[in-house]
């Protein structure tokens, strides 16, 4: 298992998102409101909308397209909607505020 | 693990793929499952051809199953694969691309041809059949360099054709072959009417013709008939009917008749080899309609998937379809054959016909024309075979006779439970108020995704609509107070009313102190309170970019693709030569892949990477006109006294006026405004939040107009004289409504709500409508371009640019 820095916290607002993109797949990172970062693989598993421009609230993201809320621990969508979208592993150094993509 | 069983199914039509999406659902996972598909397309719609001719639908908007859902769902797709061999010994299919899949189970779902007439000549250019999106593309074509049609057929098929290639401009003549069209599904007088209307559109027809050849070069150039008469054709399109496909089954020792034989699990004569839809032959039968094709398809599912399931008993069928706009609808012995007696009802000022064919005390068949709101309800009568005596008048006119006229809506609710609604996906009315009552489907869309209903021909979407209306109220329980979203049980006013009592200042304050249930809120709350909280501390609320919507987050409209529009700010719509070479070499430089000119008299960029944004902010150097947001969008003109010869005002220096004046603004929903020079009003300020139509020596006020999905003619607020007047009124009108709208409302919407007199009301007075007027302007004091301001502020900034990933590390 590997893992690659792709940002520092600072580059994340509060309940906002960046991206990044790692191979054929681009990747949100979003910062939560006690500075937690998830991260999901960019898609809404409805029609692909990019959950990195949705509204973060609590630990869902709102996607921006048709309002589906997608769980930013699990990937998964919250009911009625049904569908699930992939979930990476962060780790975030506190002491550089550094973040980790984790690889399997 | 156990190994996968493998299911190859040759075919990629409607039928098969919705067997497939059964046993998906049945047995996930069971099987691994290839699919070949001799079009080089996913599966579509292919009902809703005829609706591609017409104009109503795209190509792409009739795909049944995207490429996605075959690779979602583990799906091995050959498309553009015909299959040519099958080794029914060694179980193995054999492309004409070479490619070989083995099978454990194989699904035979070839459909049909369609039937070409052996005429002389019938090999010529210009001459096809009416099946594929091949041959609509074909039509296309052709109708952009010809001009005379002839479709051979005037059955429903042809007649769709024809009225396509009416739709692409072309002259087309109907042959048919029986004194009568549409034979199969109507009797005599139904089709004189639908021949009258088709008629009064455009089509011609030669009816009682026997073709006998074609005629013409290399291309065709007629059609000669029996008679020794003829007709000029560019284009022939054969519609006279369909053969099941069955030639490979028949090279592959499977059992054919018309069609492959299957008994009542859709099995053939070879073990493991099953056929299902247009291509399958059963007791005798081949279906040529959807319902029967899907009922197959469902029995196949369980079968496949061990389910326990009765067998497939055969269909009745009934047709109930929209020819050229017309509500045609037909079932069991509609032509009233020896031993049956009939109920007529003829109302040629209306068009409407109605026949209900009746063997003893039962209903045998019924044609409708015109209004076909009780097929469903004829048709399961049909099928149940009880007895109608005593109800015979009613059910041919939709009312007791001695009673008033029955609603649709009382239509509805006295619909059978088990009756089917929607007859191409077989959903009956039960299945539908479960959608709405278990499932919490609260719109049609909704119904659709999760019943199926209306998802095919769409023919019974009134229905399912009425349905809604009737069932759905409930849904929502009448007593339980609704608040703002399901956050809260606060509505509007309370909030409004305990932020300015408590002073709350920020999104969070308000959700922790008035208890909201979710700690963070919702997309439906959050932006409201940002509004709120913006609109009553104009000077000291700092907007919470997080509590927006992405457009208004990004200051660009987001499209479906993820990609952004820029629509920069022309005042009143009236640009320059400079302007113009600015954008345009905007466009130029990022390679934006559309450049359009909007409803609003600006020019909208397109298709525009969330990454390139700032910097064609920057090269544009102009300012955001707002086109994504809850914000005052445009102010569109006419020329006015300028340049036109009835302009009685100048109506652009009016509009510029106006836009300079409130750019910028926030508000509860987006703002449109327009200046009319003169009572012609081509500006159309009538259907805008705030019109201006300038008359002899003075401007009309108009407020609450909406030219969107519910239309609205404004209502008149007042005549004023002078364009301070226009500028104080318009001001003192869009606070007033700032004020007192909920978030997302249109003026139009609160109109209605609060009615046009309060209003008035509130600005008559001089001193209340400056106080407004005031306030409007503090709050527009503090606001700034946003592009601008992004562009100069990297914090901001840098959340358009993607992050960069690091090489990995070894943890």
């Amino acid at each position: 298992m590997g893992k690659r820095k792709v940002a520092t916290t600072a580059e994340i607002d509060a309940l906002g998102a960046r991206t990044v993109k790692l191979g054929d797949k681009e990747i949100a990172l979003f910062r939560l409101t006690d500075g937690e970062v998830l991260a999901l693989e960019n898609r809404c598993p409805h029609k692909g909308g990019k959950l990195s421009e949705g509204m973060v609230c609590g630990g869902t993201v709102h996607c921006p397209l048709h309002d589906w809320r997608i769980d930013l621990r699990t990937g998964s969508a919250l009911e009625p909607d049904e569908g699930c979208t992939g979930v990476y592993g962060v780790e975030v150094d506190p002491a550089s505020g550094a973040v980790y993509l984790l690889e399997e | 693990m156990t190994q996968k069983k493998k299911l190859v199914m040759v075919g990629n039509g409607m039928a098969g793929v919705r067997t497939i999406e059964h046993l998906l659902k049945l047995a996930p996972g069971a099987y691994e499952i290839t699919v070949f598909g001799a079009e080089p397309h996913p599966n579509y719609n292919r009902i809703l051809l005829s609706s591609v001719l017409a104009g109503g639908a795209d190509l792409k908007d009739i795909v049944l199953n995207d490429w996605d859902w075959y690779e979602e769902n583990g799906i091995r797709l050959f498309a553009g694969h015909a299959v040519e061999k099958i080794d029914t010994k060694n179980r193995v299919v054999i492309s004409h691309k070479g490619t070989a899949v083995k099978y454990d189970a194989l699904i035979l779902a070839t459909g049909s041809n369609p039937f070409m007439l052996p005429l002389p000549g019938a090999d010529k250019e210009g001459v096809i059949a009416f099946r594929d999106i091949q041959d609509c593309e074909t039509m296309m074509e052709t109708s952009r360099s010809y001009r005379k049609a002839v479709v051979i057929g005037g059955g429903l098929l042809g007649l769709e054709a024809a009225r396509g290639l009416l739709h692409l401009g072309m002259d087309v003549n109907v042959v048919h072959i029986h004194p009568y069209l549409m034979e199969r599904q109507l009797d005599e007088t139904a089709s004189r009417m639908l021949q009258r209307e088709l008629e009064a559109q455009g089509m011609k027809f030669l009816l009682q013709k026997h073709s006998e050849s074609i005629y013409g070069r290399k291309r065709v150039k007629g059609l000669r008939f029996t008679d020794g008469t003829d007709v000029e054709a560019d284009l022939i399109v054969m519609a006279v009917g369909i053969r099941p496909n069955v030639a490979l089954a028949q090279a592959s020792g499977i059992e054919t008749n018309r069609g492959i034989v299957v008994n009542d699990y859709m099995e053939t004569n070879i073990d493991s080899v099953y056929a299902v839809g247009e291509c399958a032959e059963h007791r005798g039968i081949a279906y040529g309609l959807v319902a029967p094709l899907y009922e197959q398809g469902a029995v196949l599912a369980k079968r496949l998937a061990g389910v326990e399931t009765a067998g497939y008993a055969g269909s009745v069928t009934s047709t109930k379809l929209k020819v050229s706009g017309v509500d045609v609808f037909s079932a069991g012995a509609y032509e009233g054959p020896p031993g049956t007696r009939s109920l007529r009802y003829q109302d040629e000022v209306e068009g409407v016909y109605k026949k209900i064919v009746i063997r003893g005390d039962r209903l045998a068949g019924a044609v409708l024309f015109g209004d076909t709101g009780d097929g469903a309800k004829l048709f399961s009568l049909i099928k149940s075979g009880e007895s109608i005596q005593g109800r015979e008048k009613e059910l041919l006119l939709g009312f007791s006779p001695s009673g008033g006229a029955v609603s649709p809506e009382s239509r509805l609710e006295a619909m059978a439970g088990d009756e089917i609604v929607c007859g191409c996906n077989g959903v009956s009315k039960d299945a539908i108020l479960d959608a709405i009552h278990n499932k919490g489907c609260g719109t049609v869309g909704a119904i659709k995704a999760c019943t199926k209903a209306s998802g095919s021909c769409g023919g019974c979407k009134p229905q399912v609509e009425g349905l809604l209306k009737l069932y759905g109220g409930e849904n929502a329980g009448a007593p339980v107070k609704e608040g703002i979203c399901g956050c809260t049980s606060l509505d509007r006013d309370e909030i409004v009313a305990e932020i300015k009592r408590m002073e709350l200042r920020s999104v969070r304050e308000v959700m922790h102190v008035l208890g909201w249930s979710q700690p963070e809120g919702c997309s439906k709350c959050r932006p409201a309170l940002n509004y709120y909280l913006g609109m009553l501390w104009p000077e000291e609320y700092q907007d919470e970019k997080e509590s927006r919507f992405t457009n208004e987050r990004y200051h660009a409209n987001i499209q479906k693709d993820g990609t952004y529009s820029v629509v920069p700010r022309i005042y009143g719509g009236v640009t320059n030569p400079a302007e113009l070479k600015k954008i345009a070499e905007t466009a130029e430089k990022f390679g934006v892949p559309l450049v359009k000119i909007t409803g609003g008299q600006r020019i909208d960029l397109l298709g525009v990477k969330k990454e390139d944004l700032p910097k064609m902010w920057e090269e544009l150097g102009m300012p955001s006109g707002y086109a994504y947001g809850k914000a005052l969008r445009t102010v569109k003109t006419c020329v006015g006294n300028t340049f036109c010869r009835f302009g009685t005002q100048d109506s652009i220096a009016m509009g510029i006026r106006l836009e300079k004046e409130f750019e910028r603004l926030n508000t509860p929903a987006k703002v449109k405004l327009a200046v009319s020079g003169c009572p012609r009003n081509c500006a159309e300020a009538t259907i805008k939040d705030f019109g201006v139509v300038a008359i002899d020596g003075g401007w009309e006020l108009h407020v609450g107009g909406n030219g969107g999905v519910h239309v609205r003619a404004t209502d008149l607020l007042c005549v004023v004289k002078t364009e301070d007047e226009v500028v104080e009124w318009a001001g003192a009108f869009l606070q007033y409504y700032r004020e007192n709208a909920q978030w997302n409302e249109r003026t139009s919407v609160w109109i209605e709500r609060v009615g046009l007199d309060s209003v008035r009301k509130a600005l008559e007075k001089p001193e209340e409508r400056k106080a407004l007027y005031g306030r409007i302007r503090v709050a527009l004091s503090r606001s700034a371009d946003p592009w601008e301001q992004i562009i100069r502020n990297p914090e901001l900034r840098k959340n358009f640019e993607t992050l960069n990933a690091a090489v990995p590390a070894q943890g």
